[in-house]
């Protein structure tokens, strides 16, 4: 019985050895971590709309049913255009707020008269899917007052962002949670 | 009105020009108007801060409690009930409310792109889901996988008609854990993505969404997982691996039996997951053993050399797995258009090009992170042999068990085997549920190793 205990006594010796390494090892790598995030802050996924190519993923790629991502509107870089190449179709039928004339998929953007020749142009949230279409049409054409955010309300911060791994332009990186949302404006970055 | 919008159409027309000359995205084409008549204000952009950082800290929260809860239950309590009720709750927080992000298995991804790339800041979330569990393994054995882990506790559930795997099939599988844990840690440290997180198989399940590829693998474990218990924690899960290997120096750990295994053999088949030793106490011919030596020695002799081959190995498909990088492959891409091999431009390569960076800047980078994807793929080709070759020694050592026990390395805790045993239902004074009957009880006396030694060890029949 004597040679039994004692082999019992080794290995416990062994395993409290090994799990005191173990311990020390998880301990140093999470104190590291831990002391290597002291200076920093969290971090939220955000795209960076001066390196956004309007492609489209945005909307397709997102691991929510409706993208996190949605079309913002900088009114104070908006020209407030009659010919929004932002809301209208190329070569529209007619400038007024028919379907038919609409580059808007969803219908999501709402134009509206302020004085002549001005109008104002609104993102109608809930029904925006991210698409770019109307990005692509203002930033081609006009001032690049509108531009993709992701919305942090509906983002789920993902360990890895499911769009950020299909942008073409590497436009999609962690930002600091103070920072959360670019803003636009007309001194340019801001 | 026709004026106006002829006006316009000119602006276009001379916009469309600007932009084939320069190629200029967003610039201030037309002044923002004063608004002189109306006054019209302008709105404001509107931004809603992310969730509160409480919330996260409500998430580590619920994960050390719901491990220490189901650390109870499955080592004190021993109550399968319990178990099964803490892993429906972990089903409905950690995976459907949410959706199977942060969890501990995709989060030695953030840790070890942590550990090797300083601009990365790791997720408070993230460091605690990695890490507690192995801690708690290091104590108390898998633990997690009993209650904690919604990706266990949803096979376990929908695990019906368990079949029994060949040992050699069980043993060749689990080897994918490891194979898939060193790919991962590769492929996070090199900044290449998270591969656990792109193919895990329940994550559309709990999001209710994905893409095709995900959803087919996803009802593929969700079908297989009715007859083969747990397909994914045992022959894929990289994190069970960690915490397996932590599981094995344990503290206190599963016991089959609450006091005195009697050896009567109504445990054998009750593990779903092959995680049950069986006892074997028989005296090995002392006089037959020099095959068994030789080929350990063999083994032995054979490891280092495995492991070299494996360094190399890995070192050449460091080089393709560094094609999935973004920058390697977008250089590749562009290596070619310029070369003439492919024509045209990818969404990606035309990004690129956009920004007008030299294309020698590009090359350059992505030989450095093929450099990093070589020196990786050597380490984890390193470690799979590694594996293989512990895997092998392990296999041809004997070790003699009095008792028959979980396997420290593969058990989940999920607490089956408990009502198995007969000493069970003594300790709870039970039969299947229903009290024993008093005469019964009374008369019940654990047999204590002094009595039991006065038994012939049972060699068990039919068995390997």
């Amino acid at each position: 019985m004597a040679e039994g205990t004692t082999r019992i006594n080794r290995r416990e010796f062994l395993a409290n050895g090994v799990r005191g390494a173990a311990l020390v090892g998880l301990g140093a790598l999470g104190g590291g971590l831990v002391a290597s995030r002291a200076q920093a802050e969290d971090t939220v996924w955000q795209i960076d709309p001066y390196k956004c190519t309007m492609c489209g993923r945005c909307a397709t790629d997102c691991v929510l049913e409706l993208s996190a991502v949605k079309c913002v509107h900088a009114a104070d870089m908006c020209g407030y255009c009659n010919l929004c190449t932002g809301y209208f179709e190329p070569q529209p039928v007619g400038l007024n707020t028919g379907a038919e004339n609409q580059l808007c998929p969803t219908g999501a953007i709402e134009r509206k008269f302020i004085e002549d020749p001005y109008y104002e142009y609104k993102i109608i949230e809930p029904l925006c899917i991210g698409c770019a279409k109307c990005v692509k049409g203002c930033a081609m054409f006009g001032n690049g007052s509108l531009y993709l955010q992701i919305r942090h309300e509906r983002c789920v911060n993902c360990n890895e962002c499911t769009i950020a791994r299909v942008c073409p332009a590497d436009a999609i990186k962690r930002v600091p949670r103070s920072q959360a949302y670019v803003i636009k404006n007309q001194q340019g970055k801001g | 009105m026709r004026t106006v919008r002829g006006r316009w159409l000119q602006w276009g027309v001379f916009a469309v020009l600007c932009l084939a000359a320069f190629s200029v995205f967003g610039v201030q084409r037309f002044p923002p108007p004063e608004f002189t008549e109306t006054g019209h204000q302008l709105p404001s952009l509107i931004s809603i801060p992310p969730r509160s950082l409480l919330w996260q800290y409500f998430d580590v929260f619920v994960l050390l409690v719901v491990l220490s809860l189901s650390t109870w239950l499955a080592l004190k309590k021993r109550s399968r009930n319990g178990l099964v009720w803490t892993g429906i709750f972990s089903i409905l927080y950690f995976g459907f409310y949410r959706k199977g992000c942060i969890c501990a298995i995709g989060a030695i991804q953030n840790i070890a792109q942590g550990v090797f790339d300083p601009t990365y800041i790791v997720p408070f979330t993230a460091l605690v889901f990695g890490l507690v569990p192995i801690a708690f393994a290091l104590f108390f054995g898998r633990t997690f996988c009993a209650g904690a882990c919604p990706h266990g506790a949803l096979q376990d559930l929908l695990l019906i008609k368990p079949i029994n795997i060949p040992n050699w099939l069980e043993h060749g599988l689990r080897m994918l854990a490891y194979i898939y844990l060193g790919l991962a840690v590769v492929f996070a440290a090199t900044g290449g993505g998270y591969i656990i997180c792109q193919y895990d198989p329940f994550i559309p399940i709990f999001r209710l969404s994905g893409d095709t590829f995900m959803v087919i693998t996803g009802v593929i474990f969700l079908l297989v997982g009715m007859f083969v218990g747990r397909p994914y924690c045992r022959f894929f899960c990289p994190y069970g691996v960690l915490l397996g290997m932590g599981g094995s120096f344990s503290k206190w750990r599963v016991r089959i039996t609450p006091d005195t295994c009697t050896k009567c053999r109504l445990c054998e088949q009750s593990c779903p997951f092959n995680a049950i030793n069986k006892s074997s106490l028989a005296e090995v011919d002392a006089s037959n053993l020099g095959p068994d030596k030789r080929r350990l020695a063999w083994l032995l002799v054979l490891a280092p050399l495995l492991i070299a081959g494996g360094i190399y190995l890995g070192g050449h498909t460091g080089k393709t797995m560094a094609r999935k990088h973004a920058r390697v492959n977008l250089a590749e891409r562009i290596h070619f258009e310029e070369s003439g091999k492919v024509v045209g431009t990818t969404d990606a390569s035309a990004a690129y090009r956009g920004t007008g960076k030299p294309l020698d800047e590009l090359f350059a980078e992505a030989g450095k992170v093929r450099d990093r994807y070589v020196l990786a793929g050597r380490w984890a080709g390193g470690w799979i042999a590694l594996v293989i070759a512990g895997k092998l020694v392990s296999l041809a050592m004997r070790r003699r068990r009095p008792d028959y026990e979980a396997d420290q390395m593969r058990c989940v805790a999920c607490a089956r085997c408990y009502e198995y045993c007969p000493q069970e239902h003594l300790r709870r004074q039970t039969l299947y549920g229903i009290p024993m009957p008093l005469a019964m009880a009374e008369k019940a006396v654990a047999p204590t190793p002094a009595t039991l030694g006065k038994l012939e060890p049972v060699e068990p029949v039919g068995t390997k």
